[in-house]
């Protein structure tokens, strides 16, 4: 199976194909049983691969690759340095142990997403569509992960980053949605240029972007640790990954990315797409290990993220926007643990957050198909009997990503705090950083919980008559959902409490590097300590958001009211987007309405003066032509005319003219001979 | 036995009325008929020359001509045919297609 382990992305292209080429024609059965199937198809090849990958001698360093053919042979260069290169960028797979949990992730979560969007896109148009590019999408992602070499990765990180355009702007028709799409691919442009300009820096500085080549580079000990261009490349990669995986300050496009429809923001905007940053930071930690700069910005963004965007989380009404912000959060927490040199626990924490968030949208979803449409906390309540399965399937989430004891969450999450408090490249400030948000989370996770399930019903009269729970295609994958959100974490299950970490243990072998500081000696009792405080802040956060939205549904209006302008700013998401639109977007606008000026005032009136001119002058020598060229030419056919009379008046045409001449002639001979003779 | 002179007059007289014909006659069929006049007149004198030089190489050549004669004739007679269909006439001074 490992030999055809690019059937795995090929399965959802012949999807994608099916569907944009034929599927309008196809009725909805048939459009779900390719589209879903073929997702299915490859999860089960994904899981055949994983298993004999496991089954793989040691001799192969954990790593199999799978070279197709060679794209582009570019020969041979010269490096930075100086010496020869010769670049072959070749189409091919590599899996390891980071390349093995990314697959399974996209193609089990992706699988149920796609289960779940039968039920959802049951009635909306467009259904091939949505399912042609949801393929498509899981062709880009696994394209992404299974790369083995950065400018095949950049193919499926475009392609995703098309996809999710395509699908944010799914519902064109309505201009908010358009206006998304087109936002995050404008801001996602940004990231992919720093992301191209450091794929460009590593061909010239290892003259190969094979991922195991140039991480043999890297531990070779031929860049210094603090190394400059080691230092650019991975800053530039970074902002790559800030502008996929929305960090400060390229974020602001995933909370608009909520007008797509909710599988497509389960599948892309939480789960899959936005983790590829991590991934690819993830991917290069030979390069970041030697850059403790780089680290320090990864972790400083990542950890700023996390408590910017928790704190406009705790006050948004939109039940999508609060998960979209909890999105950015938590995939700041996965950047605080890559810049903490734990890219183990960062990946640790994706595949969790891929399940309870996925998890999440998808309840989210049902709600929002439950009453009608409806996405305003403000509108729902009281919906836990009503909707039983979503509840308690959206409960399991909400203590998993809250950081509740053994749950997925808990494990991913604690392991990020305690290596960003415990580990040489972590300190005090950002555990602290990210013990706040930890709390943030729990409070505006359950106040999302309450507002939605608990309290007193706010729900429209008519609304109310048309509550249901959803068709057994969207809940099955919410109850699937919801035993990895419970159980995933398991496979982490730190040594701190007597578990084996077989999770850590099994990607260790691609987190081996010799530029690493080594880790610093902590004590069971600091670990253990650190670990009860957190869920304790976590509790505090739970028991905040009960008491002001179960117990006393008065309080959280007296507090907003009593923080007022705080209050004001955090609903405004800071006015982030206010400030960027002054700063850049109307900046942009500006020089193309200059641009604009100076096209028709300068480059228009260029052209048409040059216009202008070609008219006079073909004027003038319409006038030159006519009079003298003309003139000559006349005159010399006149002259011609004049000359040849003579010759024309004997020339009649009648043969007996010419008869005359001949005996003329001839008499005229006859005559000069006998008068001569 | 007619002295050669005779001959040479007569043939004279001919050619110079076959002469006159072509000059004069607007009928392309006349001005034909002439020419078989002028080619007549040539015969005589080439018979009665060879008589007079005791040689046959004049008749032979007599024989030519006649044999000559007669695929003009043929040719002649096909033009004005065809003359006569395009121009719908046969008149010597109405056609002056040598022109230009």
């Amino acid at each position: 199976m490992l030999d055809y382990i690019w059937l795995i992305p090929v399965f959802p292209l012949l999807g994608a194909a099916i569907q944009l080429f034929f599927g309008r024609r196809s009725s909805n059965r048939a459009v779900s049983t390719v589209s879903v199937g073929l997702p299915g198809l490859s999860f089960l090849w994904a899981v055949g691969c994983f298993a004999q990958f496991l089954g793989l001698p040691e001799s192969y360093h954990h790593v199999f690759l799978r070279p197709l053919y060679t794209w582009l042979p570019a020969g041979a260069f010269h490096l930075s340095n100086g010496s020869l290169g010769n670049l072959n960028v070749h189409v091919g797979m590599q899996l390891d142990p980071l390349s093995c949990v990314m697959m399974l992730v996209v193609t089990g979560v992706g699988f149920l997403i796609h289960v779940y969007s039968i039920g959802y896109m049951a009635h909306e148009g467009g259904y091939y569509r949505f399912f042609g590019y949801l393929n498509l999408f899981m062709f880009s992602m696994l394209v992404l992960v299974l790369a083995d070499n950065y400018l095949m990765m950049f193919v499926g990180w475009e392609g995703v980053g098309l996809c999710s355009y395509l699908l944010i702007g799914f519902y064109f028709l309505r201009k908010s949605a358009s206006d998304a799409g087109k936002k995050a691919f404008i801001v996602n442009r940004i990231g992919d240029a720093a992301f191209l300009l450091g794929v460009m820096l590593m061909v010239v500085t290892f003259g190969t972007l094979d991922f195991h080549l140039i991480t043999k580079a890297a531990h070779s000990g031929q860049f210094p640790v603090g190394s400059g261009v080691i230092t650019t490349i991975c800053i530039l990669l970074f902002i790559g990954a800030t502008g996929k995986s929305a960090q400060i300050p390229l974020y602001v496009w995933l909370p608009d990315a909520m007008e797509g429809p909710t599988p497509v923001s389960a599948l892309i905007h939480a789960a899959t797409m936005v983790t590829a940053g991590v991934y690819m930071v993830a991917r290069s930690n030979a390069l970041y290990a030697l850059s403790p700069t780089a680290l320090a910005l990864v972790a400083g963004i990542g950890a700023a993220t996390a408590i910017w965007a928790a704190s406009i989380g705790l006050v948004q009404n939109d039940i999508k926007r609060v998960l979209a912000y909890s999105t950015v959060s938590q995939l700041g927490y996965m950047f605080l643990a890559c810049g903490v040199g734990a890219f183990g626990a960062g990946i640790f924490h994706l595949m969790t957050h891929a399940f309870f968030k996925a998890l999440l949208f998808l309840g989210s979803g049902s709600v929002i198909h439950a009453l009608s449409g409806e996405q305003d906390l403000r509108k729902m309540g009281a919906l836990w009997h009503k909707i039983p399965t979503t509840a308690k399937t959206m409960l399991a989430g909400t203590l998993a990503i809250s950081g509740a004891p053994f749950l997925s969450g808990f494990f991913s999450k604690d392991e990020i705090l305690w290596q960003s408090f415990a580990s040489p490249y972590g300190n005090k400030l950002l555990w602290v950083i990210g013990v706040g948000t930890a709390g943030m989370t729990a409070f505006y996770m359950f106040r999302l919980f309450f507002l939605t399930f608990a309290g007193n019903s706010r729900v429209p009269h008519e609304v109310e008559h048309h509550i249901h729970e959803a068709p057994s295609s969207m809940t099955v994958p919410l109850i699937c959902l919801a035993v990895g959100a419970v159980g995933a974490g398991y496979v982490g299950w730190p040594k701190v409490l007597g578990g084996p970490n077989w999770f850590g243990k099994f990607l260790d072998p691609v987190y081996e590097n010799p530029a690493m500081r080594p880790a610093l000696e902590h004590t069971w009792n600091q670990e253990f300590g650190l670990m009860l405080f957190s869920v304790a802040v976590a509790f505090v956060g739970f028991f905040v958001a009960h008491r002001w939205y179960v117990k006393q549904p008065g309080i959280a209006d007296r507090v907003a009211a009593a923080a007022g302008a705080a209050y004001s700013i955090l609903l405004h998401k800071y006015y982030i987007d206010e400030i960027y639109d002054a700063l850049f977007v109307n900046r942009v606008k500006d020089l193309g309405s200059a641009m604009a000026a100076f096209d028709l005032g300068v480059v228009d009136g260029g052209v048409n003066g040059v216009g202008w001119f070609t008219r006079l002058s073909a004027r003038l020598s319409i006038i030159w032509d006519t009079w003298v060229i003309d003139g000559v030419v006349n005159a010399l056919a006149f002259m011609v005319k004049l000359v040849s009379w003579p010759a024309r008046i004997v020339q009649t045409g009648l043969v007996q003219n010419y008869a005359w001449f001949i005996t003329l002639g001839v008499l005229f001979f006859m005559v000069y001979y006998l008068v001569h003779l | 036995m007619i002295p050669t002179e005779y001959y040479i007059f007569l043939g004279t007289g001919l050619f110079t009325i076959g002469v006159i014909g072509v000059l004069t006659r607007r009928n392309v069929l006349i001005i034909l008929m002439s020419i078989e006049l002028i080619l007549n007149a040539v015969n005589i004198n080439l018979v009665a020359l060879s008589q007079y030089f005791k040689s046959v190489d004049g008749q032979v050549f007599a024989i030519f001509v006649i044999t000559d004669a007669a695929a003009e004739a043929a040719v002649g007679l096909g033009l004005i045919i065809a003359l006569f269909r395009n121009k719908e006439t046969v008149n010597a001074d109405e056609i002056d297609l040598l022109k230009w």
